[in-house]
Order: C-alpha cells, then structure tokens, then sequence
C-alpha cells in the first residue's frame, strides 16, 4: 500500500509540473460553461431582412415599422426587384425577404391583400422559425382591421413549464458539459498518459517495480480522478453562480453518480491503453471511439428521439447517455434515488466490463 | 528548394508508414459525416405525451386522436391519474403531460368555454416549447372544427384581411442533411490541418529528432514549408474524401462549381495549418498539443454557426465568430453547396481567410524556435 502511495504522488508530482495542460484542463469547463451560458442560444433573433415594399403608403410603413422595431429582425435594406432577392441571399446578406404588394393600406381596409414571404432555407430550423415570426407580427398588424369576433365555444389552454419555467438553455447544457470534460480528462488524458510511458520506454522500469503492474496503470488513474472531480465542482460552482441554475436533488447523491461516472470513464481509458501501442492511436480511439459517440449520443446536442432506430438502439451502450440522463434528473427535476437507479445500474454494469477486459487484456510484459 | 525536396520525401515516407494517421484520415470523414447528419435533426417529430383524460367524452377523445394523428407526437399512457403522469415524466419516458377537465364535453356545450392545462418537461426548453406550441395549434385546430360542426359550418370565421404566403428557396425539401453535411466537412478538414499538423511536429520534439532537425541547414521556412505541405495535401485529399462520401451517401452535388470549393478550401487549409503550427511551438509534448488542439476546435465549432445562426449570439460572442476561421469556410461552402454562389458573391469570405492565412503563419514562423 505504501509503495501505491508513492506512486500516486509520483503521478500527481508529473501532472502538476505540467501547468499548461493544468491551465487548459481547469480553464475549459469555465470557457465551455461561458460559452454555452451566453453565446450559444438556440433562440432566433435578429435574423436579417430585405423588404420590396411596393405599395410605399403608410400602411407598409407602419408594417416595416413594426418588424424592425421587434428583436426578431432586423430590416438591413429595401430593395426594388424581385430579381435582387436572390443575390443577396447568396451573398448571405439576408435569411428572409418580405414582399408587400402595392396598394396595400386600401387593399387591407377593403379585405384583400396577399404578402409574400421568402426564406433561404439553407438553415431549414432558423428558415422555419423566422417564417412563423413573421407571421405573428403580420397577424398583429392585421388584427385592427379584424371585426371583434363573438368567439362562440372556445377551448383556452394553460401551459406550464415544469422544472424550467423560463425555458433557459443552460439547464440542457450545463449535465453535457459535464459529461463531456469527464470523458475528455477520465478517458482520453488516461489512456495517453499510460500508453505514452509505453511510448517512451519508461513502462518496462516502472513495471519491474515491486508493486503489482495492474496498480502501476491504476496508479497513473488517480490524479485524473482528482481532476475530474474538481471539474465536475468547479462546473457546479458556475452553474449555480454565475448561470443561476438551481441545484434541486441531493448533492451527496450528485456527487455519487459523478464518482461512479469517472470511474467508468477511467476504466474505459485504462482498457484503451492496454489495446494501443502509440499515443497518436489512443488518441485516435479515444476520439473516434468515445468522445465523438458521447457527444453525439449523449442526447446532450441532438435529441435522441429524432434518430433512426439503429442509432436509437446504439445510443443505450454509450455510457454518457446515462449519466447525462441521472444528472438531469437530479440536478434539475430534483429527483431521488429510485429514479436514477437504472441508469446507476447500466454505468456500473459497463464499469465492471471494462475493467475486467482490462484485465484480461493486460500484459505484464512488453514485446 | 532542393532542401525542401527532400523534406518533403521524409515526410510523406512518415506519414505513409504511420497507419494510425492514414486510418485517421480514412475513417474520420467516412464516421463524422454519416453518424453525425443522421443523429443532428432537430425537426422535432415524436414528442412523448401522456394525456390525463378526466372526462371520457367523445371531444375528449377525439382530441387525442386529432393528438396522436398530427404526427408530432407520440401517445405514452392514456389514463386519469396526474400523479401517474408526473411519475412518467420523472422516468424520463414522457415530455408532456396535458390534462383534459372532467366535464370538459358538457362544460363547451353549455357554458361555451373550457381550459385544458399543458404541462411540459421544460429541461430541454426547445422540445417543451415547440411541443406545447403544436399541441396548441392542434387544440385549436379541434376548436375551430367542433364550432363549424355546432353551427353547420355557418360562422365561417371572419377573413383575415391579410393574407401570408410563405416560400422557402434552395431547401424546400426542409432537408437537414443539406444543412449538416458541409459544415462538418469544415470541421474535418479544420480537425486535419490543426491537430494533426500540430501532433505530427511535437511527436518529433518528443522523440527527440527535433534537435536533429534544428542542427541540419534547413531554414526556419523550409522546415516549415516541409511540414506545411504534405499536411496540405492530407487536408485536400479530406476534403475530396468528405465530398464523396457526401455524394454516396447523401446525393449531395454542390449547386455551385467545386473550383470554389477548392480554392477555398486551399487558402483555408494554410490558415488552420498556422495555427496549427502555432500550437506545436507551445505544446511540449502530444498529450499538450492534444489539449491545446481540443480547447481550440471545441471554440471553433461551437462559435461557427455550425448549429446555431451567428446572429442569434450576443455582440461579444459574434466578435469572437468573426476571428473564427472555419465560421467563413462554414457560411461559404453552404452557400455553394446550396444556394450555387459563386466568386463573385463570397468576395469577403476570400478576402479575410488570405487575411488569417499570412497572420497565423506568420505568426508560427516568428514563434518557432530554431534553438528548441
């Protein structure tokens, strides 16, 4: 045990000489909490318009007016052809042109006007939504014109916004970019750091040591664990800081969930780095391999619901899927153990599968 | 120049006896552009609802089948009990909940008004607010059609006096396939020229032959220039991979000429080969350029309009899009790809990638170290 001890400080004595990669380590999660906090929204606003308005009386006045003035555009020019539509659309100049016919404030007063929109659909979502947008406003604008209507039998509809009232992006985010560090440090910093001793030939000294080998690679776990922790602190220190996002459920139970994650992380760098011989290749697995599944798997960026089946169906052998789940469910919906228990299951269950390949795949002795 | 020659020869020999490179370039755009496109829809089409029927009517009925026929959503349980829907939500295994009033049927006939309540699982705010909205436009939809049915169709409802056409140019198809592919084709090749230029440079400072370099005559921009190159070339060859698994798996042809393309992609891949560079005279050993190059391309690809519009991002975040160079290669090859621009239209985006191309590399060259 002791000469485990001595290792474990050998190991961290290694990665604390390294400040830059400590900096980068520590300073990601606070630069992907900013950015996913305050610059990655998938709200739609300011979206840029061109306007032909050939009608050019007050009633397409007020109707511009009106777009400009709301924070989903931004009118940038008014054009006089149809024909210029498309150029500034291929030079990315504007998403959405509005066409209002001429004659337009009579026509509106006496029933019958017809405005056209058109979107560059290239972004299909931001075309869709821009359109809907522009709807309202253009529904807005018309309601003075509509006869109050004696709504004969109608069915109001409450909405309510569970757990999330304000519909704020960063509750979805916040369990991903845990998630994502996690595997970032526990897998992919495990496996090259191990296989780079390998690499340098420093592997045959440290395994002719006393101690058992299978404890030196474990040995080398360690400090990332630690990190790892401080990360999944340090996350949930800006989330509930600097992103005003509540922690609902218990912390110990949190805390749990996330050691038991790392820990399958861990064993997942450990099997990788028992299969590769270069960093470059564990690198590679531990990309193409894990982080790249995760990320898109997890549910975290692409809602799983909407995959074909088979990637439905793959998606429940990506462990981050389930963390990512547990930690939704406690962190957000304020949720208790029993309803985390599958997933605790599933992330101990691949625990023990990838330990023991490890183990099974471990060579005491290099060629 | 005839340095450079045999430099060059070096590094290919490398880089072609180095397997894990060639399957990364191989397996890369063949993996990130067939999982990715396929997993990234966001069209929102099963939203999991429980409906908590308190009433049993035939309305309350038919507004589950109107639900459920909408294509939207997807019918979890059907019950009368809230608390059970609650546990399901809980669970993860429904997304809204909507609860239809005991007497809901009797109170529309006789007191003309009724409420349903709505609740959504607003974790992910997007899905819980698209989904109450559709099942809004639903709720209104049935409303509107028992009314015609208790008039015989006479209250026709007032004609709007304006009415909106809406048209939607290049994707009409409202294709995310057309949206995804060539921007993760950018991310490829940004992924090919930084990091793996970057590790290709330190894993000599790592095994030592750096130093041999540095004492050979080479000069500090044929060095550059050797290892510049066959990266370039990797990048080109990635890049024409990416368009064809594009076309094989996707049908996508670019709408515009591939020399576009091309010429971009070729001004682009120097710019990201600086930086890449840039990072290889800070990193140490590979396990630090790894992060370093896994720091910069997380800022890259978040902050490039590859999932969300530029526009929609506050001011700050737009300034750090704009010193971002594959938001340019983004927003060029989707307008190439989908709306056929050409030259003429991209002029700025030509413009500032030569920009980025001389700073980075410029920049590299001064921060290389001759002495190690």
């Amino acid at each position: 045990m002791k000469i485990f001890f001595a290792f474990v400080l050998k190991e961290f004595r290694h990665v604390g000489r390294d400040r830059r990669s400590l900096f980068i380590l520590l300073g990601l999660p606070i630069v992907m909490m900013l950015i996913f906090g305050f610059a990655i929204s998938s709200e739609v606003k300011d979206s840029k318009v061109v306007i032909i308005d050939h009608a050019q009386d007050a009633g397409s006045h007020k109707l511009i007016d009106q777009i400009n003035q709301s924070r989903y555009f931004t009118v940038v020019k008014n054009i006089q052809f149809e024909t210029e539509i498309e150029s500034a659309f291929k030079r990315g100049e504007a998403r959405l042109a509005i066409i209002i016919p001429s004659g337009f404030a009579t026509d509106t007063e006496n029933g019958g006007t017809d405005i056209r929109l058109i979107a560059d659909a290239t972004d299909p979502n931001t075309a869709n939504i821009t359109i809907n947008y522009a709807n309202a406003i253009i529904r807005d604008y018309q309601q003075q014109f509509m006869p109050p209507n004696p709504n004969l039998m109608s069915i109001a509809v409450e909405t309510r916004m569970l757990y999330n009232p304000q519909l704020k992006s960063s509750f979805n985010f916040v369990p991903g970019v845990m998630t994502l560090i996690m595997m970032l440090l526990g897998t992919m910093m495990t496996a090259v750091s191990i296989v780079k001793e390998k690499e340098m030939g420093t592997m045959e000294i440290l395994l002719v040591s006393p101690m058992k080998p299978i404890w030196v690679i474990i040995s080398k776990a360690v400090p990332y664990m630690v990190l790892c922790f401080i990360d999944v602190l340090l996350i949930l220190f800006m989330a509930y800081t600097v992103l005003d996002m509540p922690l609902r459920g218990s912390l110990p139970l949190l805390l749990a969930v996330s050691l038991l994650f790392i820990i399958t992380t861990l064993s997942f760098g450990l099997l990788i780095s028992t299969l590769v011989d270069s960093q470059q290749m564990a690198m590679f697995i531990s990309l193409v391999g894990f982080l790249m599944p995760a990320l898109v798997f997890s549910g975290f960026m692409f809602p799983i619901e909407n995959m074909p089946m088979p990637l439905q169906i793959m998606s429940n052998v990506v462990p981050t899927k389930w963390y990512y789940l547990s930690l939704k469910t406690i962190m957000v919906k304020g949720l208790g153990l029993e309803y985390v228990i599958k997933p605790i299951i599933i992330m101990a269950g691949m625990t023990l599968a990838f330990l023991g390949l490890t183990l099974r795949n471990f060579k005491v002795r290099l060629q | 120049m005839r340095n450079i020659k045999f430099l060059l020869q070096k590094e290919f020999r490398q880089i072609f006896r180095n397997t894990a490179i060639l399957r990364l370039i191989l397996a890369m755009p063949i993996i990130q552009l067939i999982l990715i496109p396929l997993a990234a829809d966001y069209e929102i089409k099963s939203i999991h609802i429980s409906v908590v029927d308190n009433d049993h009517s035939t309305y309350s009925r038919r507004l589950t089948e109107k639900l459920q026929a909408s294509g939207y959503f997807k019918l979890i349980s059907y019950g009368e009990s809230y608390e059970a829907a609650m546990q399901e939500v809980g669970n993860n295994e429904t997304d809204i909940i909507m609860t239809i009033p005991s007497n809901f049927e009797r109170d529309l006939v006789r007191e003309r008004h009724s409420t349903i309540h709505i609740a959504a699982d607003a974790v992910n705010g997007i899905k819980a607010g698209l989904g109450g909205a559709y099942a809004q436009q639903i709720i209104g939809k049935f409303n509107q059609e028992i009314l015609e049915e208790w008039t015989n169709g006479l209250s026709a409802k007032a004609k709007a006096p304006v009415t909106v056409s809406s048209a939607l140019w290049y994707n009409p198809q409202i294709s995310y396939y057309l949206f995804m592919v060539p921007g993760i084709l950018v991310v490829l090749v940004t992924m090919v020229g930084s990091f793996l230029a970057a590790l290709n440079i330190v894993s000599e400072k790592e095994i030592g032959t750096m130093e041999q370099i540095n004492v050979s005559p080479l000069k500090k921009h044929e060095f550059i220039l050797g290892k510049l190159i066959p990266f370039w070339v990797l990048g080109m060859v990635s890049i024409t991979m990416g368009m064809i698994v594009a076309y094989l798996f996707y049908g996508l042809i670019p709408l515009g000429s591939y020399l576009v393309i091309y010429a971009y992609a070729a001004i682009f891949l120097l710019a990201v080969l600086g930086i890449g560079l840039l990072i290889s005279t800070f990193a140490d050993n590979q396990q630090q350029a790894t992060l370093f190059a896994f720091f910069i391309m997380m800022i890259f690809i978040l902050m490039s309009g590859l999932y969300t519009p530029v526009e929609s991002m506050p001011e700050w975040a737009q300034w750090v899009a704009a010193f971002n160079p594959p938001t340019y290669f983004i927003t060029l090859i989707r307008a190439v790809y989908i709306k056929g621009s050409g030259f003429m239209d991209l002029g700025h985006e030509f413009l500032v990638m030569f920009g980025f191309a001389i700073l980075f590399n410029t920049l590299a060259i001064l921060n290389y170290n001759k002495r190690g």
